[in-house]
């Protein structure tokens, strides 16, 4: 058993996941796929996205296998970072919108 | 300046050794054999189907070191093709009519003493000729008419450039190289190659590290796009090559701890239409030496041609070669993953 919560030897036993229920593993897996294909994103945007998600929702695993796909769909360190900045602007930009409604309540509570 | 590290050979590496090689590769491991995967797309055992290309490996000495290396190049090598043995690769091109295109590499090949004789030679007998260039090799003094020799004889540049910026080339190819490179390509630019006419100027990229390369027509874009916006260098066309895990690669992949993930990878993404379509089918390599072997990879790893066939240049009838058992082995998955891999890019 692994000492940490998060081994990096577990990514690839993803498809194990489909051992409680194959029918609902094989439905995931056919939308995953067809999600990632070329289409009016083509397959770079939509790893360099995927990472940027993974990023913001902080999955290990994602962040392993999106960043490896970026660099294999001919991506770079700098659109990579790009993308990791775009996931933080989000984050960061989520919280302080949400200082309007602190705004809000300020002026409703002060004289 | 060029900076370059010292070989495999001359830091005593124990990978250095061919048979250590062998061992790591086709040791006791859960990863299947080649031939198992082979056997399940019912091409096993692998044969030539023609031998169309003459791929001649002059030697090992580079002015480069370049890490994923699968020759162990460098400056301290000293296996150099002798003239008597570039001599008998001559007749037995001149004896094969087959063979449209001689493919000339290394090491550096330009800096051997018999690379100009064999452009000469096979440009008289009307065979197209590659030559495999690191471009910085057309900046040295000594070398001065290098770019009007290959325009003169119309000999098609293969290049390696793994990306469009120094960073990624730099920490690949020896601090230097890029810019060195950019160099080199506006000369061959400036002498007709790459604007579509005779003089072909191809690109090779090959990934900066322990993962797969992008398809080859996006990258193409991106290098088009990108040396012309920053550099007004023009190219015919680019190919992407897997790295494989031979030699200094090899190296890189043990000593950083991705050799078992990066053969995973390319197990995984074995795809049986580029083993049918794989270079070892249409060509045959030959060593500094004169031995012969079904690819440039099975030479580093030393696993000569079958037994059943001639294994010198000299005096070898190449018709023989066609229909010639294939010696194959892990590192074979580096060539039939994904859309494949070969000395001239994607396969499928």
């Amino acid at each position: 058993m692994a000492e940490t919560y998060y081994d990096p030897a577990d990514l690839p036993r993803f498809a194990e996941m489909a051992e409680g229920s194959p029918e609902l593993w094989k439905k995931f897996m056919e939308y995953y796929g067809a999600v990632f294909e070329d289409g009016a994103l083509s397959e770079r945007e939509k790893a360099l996205i995927a990472l940027a998600v993974a990023a913001a929702v902080q999955c290990p695993y994602c962040i392993d296998a999106y960043t490896r796909a970026s660099l294999e769909k001919g991506s770079n360190l700098e659109q990579m970072t790009e993308a990791i900045h775009v996931s933080n602007a989000i984050r960061g930009g989520a919280s302080l919108v949400h200082g309007v409604q602190m705004k809000n309540i300020v002026d409703k509570l002060s004289m | 300046m060029i900076r370059s590290i010292p070989s495999l050979q001359k830091s005593g590496n124990p990978l250095a050794s061919t048979a250590r090689q062998r061992e790591i590769l086709e040791g006791e491991s859960a990863f299947p054999r080649f031939e198992e995967k082979l056997g399940e797309s019912s091409l096993t055992p692998l044969r030539t189907t023609g031998i169309e290309v003459l791929q001649i490996n002059v030697g090992k000495l580079c002015n480069q070191t370049c890490k994923h290396c699968h020759v162990d190049a460098g400056p301290d090598r000293k296996e150099i093709m002798t003239q008597e043995t570039a001599e008998a690769c001559i007749r037995a091109l001149a004896r094969t009519e087959s063979i449209r295109i001689v493919d000339i590499t290394g090491g550096a090949p330009e800096l051997h003493p018999v690379f100009r004789y064999l452009v000469t030679e096979a440009r008289r007998l009307g065979r197209h000729v590659l030559d495999r260039c690191n471009l910085t090799v057309l900046n040295l003094r000594a070398q001065g008419d290098l770019v009007a020799f290959l325009a003169a004889n119309e000999v098609e540049v293969i290049a390696s450039l793994p990306y469009f910026q120094a960073r990624q080339t730099d920490a690949q190819r020896g601090a230097g190289v890029f810019e060195s490179s950019i160099e080199g390509l506006r000369k061959l630019n400036s002498a007709g190659y790459g604007s579509g006419n005779g003089r072909r100027l191809c690109l090779v990229y090959n990934p900066g590290g322990a993962f797969l390369p992008p398809q080859q027509s996006s990258v193409e874009n991106d290098f088009r796009r990108e040396l012309r916006k920053r550099h007004g260098i023009e190219i015919d066309a680019l190919f992407t090559i897997t790295n494989m895990p031979i030699s200094r690669f090899l190296d890189f992949l043990l000593e950083s701890g991705n050799y078992e993930t990066y053969m995973c990878h390319l197990i995984e993404k074995y795809n049986p239409c580029a083993a049918e379509g794989a270079m070892c089918r249409s060509m045959v390599s030959v060593g500094w030496d004169g031995t012969l072997y079904d690819c440039d990879f099975n030479q580093m790893l030393d696993l000569p041609v079958d037994e059943r066939v001639g294994r010198h240049i000299a005096d070898v009838d190449l018709a023989e070669h066609v229909g010639r058992r294939i010696a194959t082995g892990r590192h074979c998955f580096g060539c039939t993953a994904g859309s494949g891999s070969s000395c001239g890019g994607e396969v499928a």
